[in-house]
Parts: C-alpha cells; structure tokens; sequence
C-alpha cells in the first residue's frame, strides 16, 4: 500500500563530498519494500525545488522503523537534502514502482555504476534468501566513487573498475575482464547511468543471459499520474514510474 | 453546515474542487491516497480518436515554482476509455469529465459522439488549447474562427454540459471566450499551459524533445487570475478556474476572481492529497468568515474603496 508520511530525520552520513546515506525513521513500521521500489522525496524550502525527488530505497528496518536512501549529489535538491536537521521532518510518499525478479538457485551478475547502487544491497540480500551466487561488478571514475566495498563483499565477490586505474581493473565497467567469460552467469541485474546500462544490455543480450535494468527516467510525479517519465518498448511507451523502474532489457527500444 | 455546492450550467459539483486533466490520470492513480467520492469531479486525461504515443522522452523539465511538460496527448483513444477504463471509474460518487481533443474538427466531433452515448457523463471539457500537439490543440484555440468552428461543430451533436477549455497563449482572452460562449459554449474554463522553453547550460541543449512546452504550476498563477478576472467580466457563462492552484486561499482567490469551480493540476504531484485538503479548507475558511454558501463567493472580489 503506497503511503504518505512524514519520517524524522535519523542521520546523514557523509561517504564522501558528494555521496551520502540519508536515514529516516518512519512513523509506523515501514511498508514492505522490494529491491528497485523507490520513494518520491519532498525537499522543502526553495521555489527552485519545486517537484519531488525520485529516490531508490537503499535499505529498510522493520524492527526499527528504519528507512535509507543513497544519495549522489547531483544538483539543487539532493544538495538541498544532505543540509536535513536530525529531527527534522522530511515528507515521502512510498513504496513505489516495481522491483527486480530476484532467481532462485542462480549465479547472479550484478552491476552498478554511480548512485545505482542504491538498490542493489537489498537485491544482494532476497538473491541471497533464494540460494543464488552473486558477484558484483562496481564501476566509477575513481577510487573514491567506489562505495560500499564491505557491505557488498557479505553477499559475493566484489569486482572492481575505475576509469583512472586507482582502484581494480582500468576501464569502465565493461571492460572488465571478468566479461571474457560470462557464460557462467545465469541472469544480470543492473542499476547506473543509461551508457554503462545499455553497453551491460548488448553484452547481455548477445550472450542471452537475461538481464533487468533498473531506470532513473526524470520523473514529475512517480505514481503514474502525468506520464513524463515515459521509455520507449517494443509494446509503446511505457511509465518508469508505474510499469518500471526495472525493466526486462529485451523490451526497451533503446 | 456551510453549503459547497456549485453549479456550473446543468452541472451540480457537491463542491467546487475538482482535479484538472493530465494532472490526475483517470483518479484511479490516487485511490490509495484519497476519497475520490469527496472530489466535486475529476477531468480526466485527454483522450483523441486513436491511440497516441505522445512525445518523446524528455517530455518535463522543472522550472521555478513550476514545470514544463510536453507529453503530447498519450493516450489509448477513446474506445479504450470507454470499453476499459471507464467501467472502473464510473462506480466514484464524483462527476467525471472526459477531456476531449482532436487534429480535425471530425476528430473532435467523433470523440464527442461515442461519449455522448454513455448516459452517466454529464459533461466534456473541449480541448482546444493544448500546446504540444504538432496537428489540431492548441492551434485551434489560439484564433476566434477555428475556436468558433470546432465550438460550433460540438454543439451540434452535444446536448449535455459542454466546457471548452482556452489556452492563455493569445493576445485577447476575452476575444477568444466570447467566440466560444456564442458558438454555444456552456462554460469555460481556464488557463491551459503556458508556452514555455528551458535550456540546459552545461549540454546547450533543449531540455524537452519538442523544444517547447506547456508551463504549469504556481508560477502561473497570477497570470491565471487576470485571466478569469478578465472573462468573467466579459462573459455570462460560468468559468472553471486554474492554474498553479497548491492550496484553499490559492482556490478562494480564482472563485473571489469569477470561478464558479476550480481544478487543481501539478499540485497533485507534489501532493497526492492536496485537493482534500483544499476541501476542508474551504470549509475552514467560511467557517471563519461566515460563509454560508461558497457560491457566495463567485465574482466578489471587494473593488470598492480601494485604497
Ligand atoms: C526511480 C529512480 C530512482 C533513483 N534512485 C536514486 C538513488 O537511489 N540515489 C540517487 O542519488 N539518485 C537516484 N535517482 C536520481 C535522482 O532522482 C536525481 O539525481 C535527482 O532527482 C536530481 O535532483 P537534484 O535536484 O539534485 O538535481 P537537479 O538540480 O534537478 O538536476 C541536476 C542535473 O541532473 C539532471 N537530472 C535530474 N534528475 C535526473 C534524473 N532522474 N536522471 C538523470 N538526470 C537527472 C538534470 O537534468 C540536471 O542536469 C533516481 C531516479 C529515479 C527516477
Ligand atoms: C503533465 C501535464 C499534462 C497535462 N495534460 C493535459 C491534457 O491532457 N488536457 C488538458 O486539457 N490539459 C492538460 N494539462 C493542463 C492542465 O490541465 C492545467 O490546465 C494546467 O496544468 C494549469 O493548471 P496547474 O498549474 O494547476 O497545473 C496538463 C498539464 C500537465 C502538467
Ligand atoms: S512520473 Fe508521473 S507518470 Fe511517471
């Protein structure tokens, strides 16, 4: 059931200048959240910052009414949201849009670039309870874009590319070489910025290892009101916000 | 108990606020956050003859204290409406407006037609003033005689409570409003979206696939305000009043300016429950002035003694 509520503000826990973990406390406990649901965030005080902002849920804790997100900065609002006060009330409709297919028995390659990330600990830990291997592919421009390294390495392996070489192989996430021989894998999962995700797409797809990718399209309202958030498939243009964010790669038209 | 009703020509509204196509799908995308039966109606998306795609993504950018949007008219067309979503729908103790948009006059009479056929609706909102469509929309409401002809066209073969929508993007409003309220418009309502640009610095690219778009939200409101103000004084039918609508006093100021009812559109992004809340607010508001019936305040907009 998608709610409306104002959380408190938990903490804001810095991972580097422009990459930070926001934890709210929601006011019951929280409503059950698969991997790639994500919340509409309102950031308050300024006219510049007028709609919602789009966020994965990064990580959920029925216990403790805890909820997180991973944020990037990337602009005005997600600036705005690292400033948030502890106690402070921030608004969030949530959960919404649709999640990943998690396989059972699998040997799972999950990809993420950037801030696309942020739903891929939830997804390690349901590939887990299904018995699936995982190993992760995390990809960045340098070292210190490469979040995470601990908490990923509990579920699987974790590989690594930086496109300055600072840290694992050189290159981007693609040219790893762990791409040599991907037959092994039985299903890709991946969350990043659109290039990396339709170059993880093509080999994918010429390998017929199915493969989800989870979409990041601008977004007016996130609960299939306006239709902006649109992507084209091969059955016409469909809602990221509803019918997505993770789609089959096979039926985008990208 | 204050009285909400309104009437806006053979239409009764249990209360003047309403949610304004394109910005509240066909209400079922609000189900799980509100009482649809509270709404006085909801206006559905725009529907055309045929399935339409709509424009390519990006189709919204944010701008100050608003948006702009280019989707174009998506939709499934108007067989669609009625064989499959409209059945769902039509339980809501609530008035549903169908939005009625077309490239050719025989478009929009066409679409007209199989609505008129179900008994339940009561009324369509004609639009002749969306701006993101390359055929028909907006262009033919920006001139008095395409205005009058596809008015006139719809009259014909409409019985029941016709509202023709007008764009805000001409030089005379008042112009355009009196063509379609003597080619037999029932009411009018206001503003569609103002044609709008945005360009990102750092790419020197468009920020929309079509160039332009559609501005919507506070940002033009008070452009909204002297426009209804401006119609309501030069024409007899009731208007329907929005633009950049986010709260109670935003809806008090459009009725205060001659609305009879108002729409509320992108505030339903940002919040899903906001037109409940403009509701209970009314009911405050009249509570503290003593109002007893919110028609009262059509038009009434105090002008004396100023200053
Ligand atoms: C379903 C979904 C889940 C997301 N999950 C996360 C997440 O977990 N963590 C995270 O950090 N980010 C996530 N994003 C992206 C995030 O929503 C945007 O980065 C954010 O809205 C930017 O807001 P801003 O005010 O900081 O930037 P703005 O000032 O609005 O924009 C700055 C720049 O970023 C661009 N931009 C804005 N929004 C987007 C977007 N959605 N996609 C691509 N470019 C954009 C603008 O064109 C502009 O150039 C997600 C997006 C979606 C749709
Ligand atoms: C995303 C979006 C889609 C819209 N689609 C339609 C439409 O299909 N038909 C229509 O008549 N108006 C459409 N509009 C215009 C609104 O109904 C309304 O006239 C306008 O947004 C001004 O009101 P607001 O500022 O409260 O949003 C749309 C507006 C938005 C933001
Ligand atoms: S963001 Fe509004 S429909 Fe998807």
């Amino acid at each position: 059931m998608k709610k409306i509520q104002d959380c408190k503000v938990l903490g804001v826990k810095n991972l580097n200048d422009d990459t930070y973990i926001l934890e709210l406390t929601t006011p019951e406990t929280p409503e059950i959240i698969a991997a790639g649901n994500f919340a509409e965030i309102k950031v308050d005080h300024t006219p510049d910052v007028f709609l919602r902002r789009p966020l994965s849920i990064f990580d959920v804790d029925y216990t403790n009414k805890k909820i997180s997100f991973f944020i990037k900065i990337t602009g005005k609002g997600t600036a705005l949201l690292k400033e948030a006060e502890l106690e402070q009330n921030i608004n969030i409709i949530y959960p919404l849009g649709n999640s990943f297919k998690p396989e059972a028995n699998g040997n799972a390659l999950v990809i993420g670039g950037g801030s696309g990330i942020a739903p891929l600990l939830l997804l390690a830990n349901e590939l887990k309870i299904k018995k699936s291997e995982i190993t992760f592919l995390l990809g960045g421009r340098k070292n210190t874009d490469i979040h995470l390294f601990k908490e990923f390495e509990k579920y699987g392996t974790v590989l690594i590319t930086t496109e300055d070489g600072s840290l694992g192989e050189k290159g981007r996430v693609t040219d790893h070489s762990i791409f040599n021989s991907i037959n092994g894998f039985t299903k890709i999962y991946t969350c990043g910025p659109n290039p990396m995700m339709k170059a993880v797409g093509e080999i994918a797809s010429a390998n017929d290892i199915p493969c989800e990718v989870s979409l990041e399209n601008m977004m007016a309202c996130g609960f299939g009101a306006c239709l902006c958030c649109v992507t084209e498939t091969h059955e016409g243009n469909k809602c990221v916000c509803t019918e997505g964010p993770v789609f089959n790669v096979n039926d985008l038209k990208w | 108990m204050v009285d909400l009703k309104v009437k806006v020509h053979e239409l009764e509204f249990k209360n003047p606020v309403t949610t304004a196509s394109g910005t509240f799908g066909f209400g079922e995308e609000f189900e799980e956050f509100i009482d649809l039966n509270r709404l006085g109606g909801i206006f559905v998306k725009g529907l055309t003859l045929h399935n339409r795609e709509g424009n390519p993504y990006p189709r919204m950018a944010e701008t100050p204290s608003g948006m702009l949007n280019a989707v174009g008219l998506q939709n499934k067309g108007i067989d669609y409406f009625i064989n499959n979503i409209y059945p769902r729908i039509k339980e809501y103790d609530t008035e549903i407006i169908p939005n009625v948009n077309g490239s050719t006059v025989e478009d929009y009479i066409e679409v007209t037609e199989r609505i008129n056929e179900i008994e339940d609706i009561n009324a369509i909102e004609l639009n002749i003033s969306c701006p993101n469509v390359k055929e028909g929309g907006m262009s033919f409401g920006i001139s008095c005689p395409s205005a009058i002809a596809v008015t006139e066209a719809v009259r014909e073969v409409y019985d029941k409570t016709l509202i023709v929508k007008l764009s805000p993007n001409v030089t005379d409003i008042c112009e355009i409003a009196k063509a379609v309220e003597g080619a037999g418009a029932d009411s009018i309502s206001l503003i569609n979206t103002l044609l709008g640009m945005a360009i990102d610095p750092h790419t020197r690219k468009p920020i929309l696939s079509t160039l332009t778009g559609g501005l919507s939200g506070p940002a033009v409101k008070p452009v909204a305000i002297r426009m209804v103000w401006q119609v309501y004084n030069a024409v007899k039918v009731p208007i329907i009043g929005m633009g950049g609508i986010m709260n109670a006093e935003d809806t008090i100021e459009f009725m205060l300016a001659g609305s009879s009812a108002i729409q509320v559109g992108t505030a339903n992004f940002i919040d899903p429950e906001v037109s409940i809340k403009i509701i209970d607010g009314i009911t405050s508001y009249m509570g503290k002035y003593k109002i007893d019936s919110v028609s009262d305040l059509i038009g009434a907009m105090d002008v004396e003694e100023l200053y």
